[in-house]
C-alpha cells in the first residue's frame, strides 16, 4: 500500500501522521503555498483523503482529485464534507464515532461547570494575587438546575446521562422524539430554552440547525441562562451571542467551537462569565489514538476490499 | 406564666450566642431573630448564662471562649469542617456540636468534579491560552487525559465523598475510598491505608474532615504510591496536604496535576503553583452558592430549635 496517495489536510495528530506516512505516499496539504499548487502538481496521485473539523473535502476538492475513493475524517462531524457530492461519485466517507462520545461529553460537563462555578476566573483570581485583598464571590450552584440539550444522539445521551449525577432535570429537542427516554421533549429550540437554565448544543451541523441558537431563543433562555456549545461555531449566531452576552440578555456560555476558529470574538475575551476553549472536544492523547486507529483501520479495510468500519456514505 | 395543659408555655425566645461574622454579612439575621434572641461575640462578657452557641465560619471556639461560656451545652456550627472548634474540650464538658456539611456536600461534590475536569481536560489552561491569542498564532492546545475509565480513590466517605462518588461513576469511573472505618453499606472497594488507596487509583479526592490523625494524610509516600499520572484534589483543608511535598511533586513532575480549593495558610499560596499549567487554583470557594448558605441558614436553625425543644440534632458531628 506504500504506493497509495493519501491526503492530509491538516497537522491533526502526530501519530496519525507518522502511521499514514509509514503505511501509504503521504501528502501533506499545509507543505504546499497553496492549494491549486497541490492540484495542479498531484491531482492524479491522491485516492484517499483524511480530514478533520478544520478542513474537510469539500466540492473543490473533490473535483480536483479525481482518483480519490474514500474520504476518511478524523472527526464524527461531517460538516466539512460535501456528502451529497461523494455519494454521487461513489466516494466512501468514514468517521470517528463512538470512540469520542465520553470525551466530547465529558467537555461538555466541565464546561458548565467551569461557567456556573467561575473555575477559570477564581483561578485567575488566585494567580493575580487579589485572593490576599479579599475573597471571591458568589458562584451558581450546578446541582439540580435544569438542562436542555438540543440533540439526543450518542453525544447528547451521554451529556443527559452526566447530568442526571448532578440530580438535574433533562430536557431535549430533537428532529423526532426518542422513544425511551424519562427526559421531557420539545418541539422547538424557544420552548426547550424557555423551560430551562442550561442549553447545551449536542446535534450534527447541517443547513437546517445552522444558527439553531438564534436571537429568539437566546431571549427565551434569558439573563441567567447559559449556552454551552461542544458541536460546530455554526451552531450559534455568534454575533447575536456576543452582543447578548455583553448586554448581560444573557447569563454566560462555555464554548468549545467558534464561527471562524481559531479566531474568537475580542469582545469575548474582555468577558469574566465565559469560559472559552480551543476546540479541545475530542482532545484527549487517549480518545485521538483511538480516532487515529480507527481512520487507519477504515483506510486499510477500503483498500483491501474488506467492509468498512466506520461508513457514513 | 401559668403552664396551660397540652400547649407549649409562651416562653421568652431561647437565647443564641452568636460567634463571629462571615464576610457576607449575617443574612439571615433577621430570620433568627424572628425566633431567637441573640448575643453577640462582643456581648461574651455578659454570656455566662447561654447555652447554645451558633458558630459561624471558621471563628475560632478555643478553650478560652469555652471557659467564658460556663453553661454552654450545645454548639451550632454553620460550617462543614470543625477544626476551628476546641473539640477534646467539647467532649469533656459534655457539649454536643453539629456541623453544615449536609447543606453544603451538594456544592462541594460539584466543585470537586469541576476541579478534577479542569486539571484532566485543562479547562482554565486552554482558556488562557485561548485569550492570549495563542491560539491563531500556535495551534492546537496540547491533549488533556480521559476521565472515563481512571480510578479515583476518595479520601474521606462521608456527606460530600458520596456525592463525589455518585458523580463520577456516571462519567465511568472506578470508585475506591480510605475512611476511618470500612462502611458495611457501601460496595466500593475500601482500602485501610491511604497509601494503598493511592497505590490502586490514578485520582485521589480529598474529602475528609481535618482532625490530628488526618494532619497531612497526603504525603510524599502517598503521592509516590499514586504516581506520575496520578492527579490530587483537595476540597478538604489545606493541611490535609504536607503543602511543602505537593509543590516539591508538582514542580519536579511526579505527579500529573493537582486541583486545590484549600491551602495550609489562606490566603497565600505557593509562589511555585503560580507558575504551573497543570495546577487549577481556587479561592476557597466550594461552598460559596447562595443555595448553599440558603440550606446552611435552614440548617443552623433547625439545629437551633432542635436544641431548644430537646430533640436530637439534626447534623451532629
Amino acid at each position: 500500500m506504500e504506493s497509495i496517495g493519501v491526503l492530509l489536510t491538516s497537522p491533526m495528530n502526530p501519530y496519525l501522521e507518522q502511521e499514514l506516512g509509514k503505511r501509504f505516499k503521504l501528502f501533506r496539504f499545509w507543505d504546499f503555498p497553496s492549494a491549486d499548487d497541490f492540484f495542479r502538481e498531484h491531482s492524479k496521485s491522491i485516492r484517499a483523503v483524511v480530514g478533520s473539523s478544520f478542513i474537510g473535502a469539500d466540492a473543490q476538492m473533490i473535483e480536483a482529485l479525481p482518483k480519490m475513493e474514500i474520504v476518511s475524517s478524523f472527526s464524527v462531524g461531517l460538516d466539512k464534507i460535501d456528502l451529497v457530492r461523494c455519494k454521487e461519485k461513489g466516494i466512501r466517507v468514514t468517521n470517528t464515532p463512538d470512540v469520542l462520545t465520553e470525551d466530547v461529553a465529558d467537555l461538555a460537563l466541565a464546561l458548565i461547570l467551569a461557567t456556573l462555578r467561575r473555575i477559570c476566573e477564581s483561578d485567575r483570581y488566585v494567580r493575580s494575587g487579589a485572593w490576599k485583598r479579599g475573597d471571591f464571590k458568589l458562584t451558581t450552584k450546578f446541582t439540580g438546575k435544569s438542562v436542555g440539550i438540543i440533540g439526543l444522539g450518542r453525544i447528547g445521551s451521554a451529556i443527559a446521562k452526566r447530568a442526571e449525577g448532578f440530580s438535574c432535570p433533562i430536557s431535549y429537542h430533537s428532529r423526532t422524539e426518542k422513544p425511551g427516554t424519562n427526559y421531557k421533549y420539545y418541539p422547538s429550540v424557544v420552548e426547550l430554552a424557555s423551560n430551562c437554565q442550561i442549553l447545551v448544543v449536542a446535534c450534527a451541523l447541517t443547513p437546517e440547525t445552522r444558527h439553531i441558537i438564534n436571537r429568539e431563543v437566546i431571549n427565551a433562555l434569558g439573563p441567567k441562562g447559559v449556552v454551552i456549545n461542544i458541536g460546530r461555531g455554526l451552531h450559534v449566531d455568534e454575533p447575536e451571542l456576543v452582543s447578548a452576552l455583553v448586554e448581560g440578555r444573557l447569563g454566560g456560555a462555555g464554548l468549545d467551537v467558534f464561527e471562524n476558529e481559531p479566531n474568537v470574538p475580542e469582545e469575548l475575551l474582555a468577558l469574566d462569565n465565559v469560559v472559552l476553549l480551543p476546540h479541545v472536544g475530542s482532545g484527549t492523547v487517549e480518545t485521538r489514538k483511538d480516532m487515529a486507529d480507527l481512520v487507519l483501520g477504515n483506510l486499510e479495510a477500503h483498500f483491501l476490499n474488506k467492509p468498512l468500519l466506520t461508513p457514513v456514505v | 406564666m401559668a403552664a396551660i395543659t397540652g400547649e407549649a408555655e409562651a416562653e421568652a425566645p431561647g437565647v443564641v450566642f452568636v460567634h463571629g461574622s462571615p464576610p457576607f454579612g449575617l443574612p439571615f439575621k433577621d430570620r433568627l431573630l424572628s425566633r431567637f434572641q441573640l448575643i453577640h461575640t462582643s456581648e461574651l462578657a455578659e454570656s455566662s448564662h447561654v447555652k447554645v452557641m451558633l458558630c459561624m465560619d471558621h471563628t475560632p471556639v478555643t478553650s478560652q471562649t469555652l471557659h467564658k461560656l460556663p453553661s454552654l451545652e450545645c454548639i451550632v456550627a454553620s460550617s462543614a469542617g470543625v477544626d476551628h472548634i476546641d473539640l477534646p474540650t467539647c467532649r469533656l464538658r459534655g457539649i454536643a456540636v453539629s456541623n453544615g456539611s449536609q447543606a453544603f456536600s451538594e456544592d462541594v461534590a460539584d466543585y470537586a468534579v469541576a476541579l478534577l475536569m479542569d486539571v484532566l481536560r485543562k479547562i482554565s489552561a486552554g482558556d488562557r491560552y485561548l485569550r492570549s491569542g495563542l491560539w491563531p498564532a500556535k495551534g492546537d492546545y496540547p491533549l488533556g487525559w480521559k476521565l472515563g475509565g481512571k480510578r479515583v480513590g476518595i479520601v474521606g466517605l462521608g456527606n460530600i465523598g458520596s456525592e463525589v462518588a455518585k458523580r463520577l461513576v456516571a462519567f465511568g469511573c472506578g470508585i475506591a475510598y480510605n475512611s476511618r472505618k470500612k462502611r458495611p453499606s457501601v460496595s466500593f472497594p475500601y482500602y485501610a491505608d491511604v497509601c494503598d488507596l493511592a497505590a490502586n487509583s490514578d485520582i485521589l479526592v480529598i474529602c475528609c474532615a481535618l482532625t490530628s490523625e488526618t494532619h497531612h494524610i497526603i504525603n510524599k509516600d502517598v503521592m509516590t504510591a499514586l504516581g506520575k499520572e496520578g492527579v490530587i484534589i483537595n476540597v478538604g483543608r489545606g493541611s490535609l496536604i504536607n503543602e511543602k511535598e505537593l509543590v516539591q511533586f508538582l514542580v519536579e513532575g511526579q505527579i500529573r496535576g493537582a486541583g486545590l480549593d484549600v491551602f495550609e495558610n489562606e490566603p497565600i499560596v505557593p509562589r511555585e503553583l503560580l507558575e504551573l499549567d497543570n495546577v487549577v487554583l481556587s479561592p476557597h470557594n466550594a461552598v460559596v452558592t447562595p443555595e448553599a448558605f440558603e440550606a446552611m441558614q435552614e440548617l443552623a436553625i433547625a439545629n437551633l430549635e432542635a436544641f431548644f425543644s430537646n430533640k436530637p440534632l439534626l447534623s451532629p458531628i
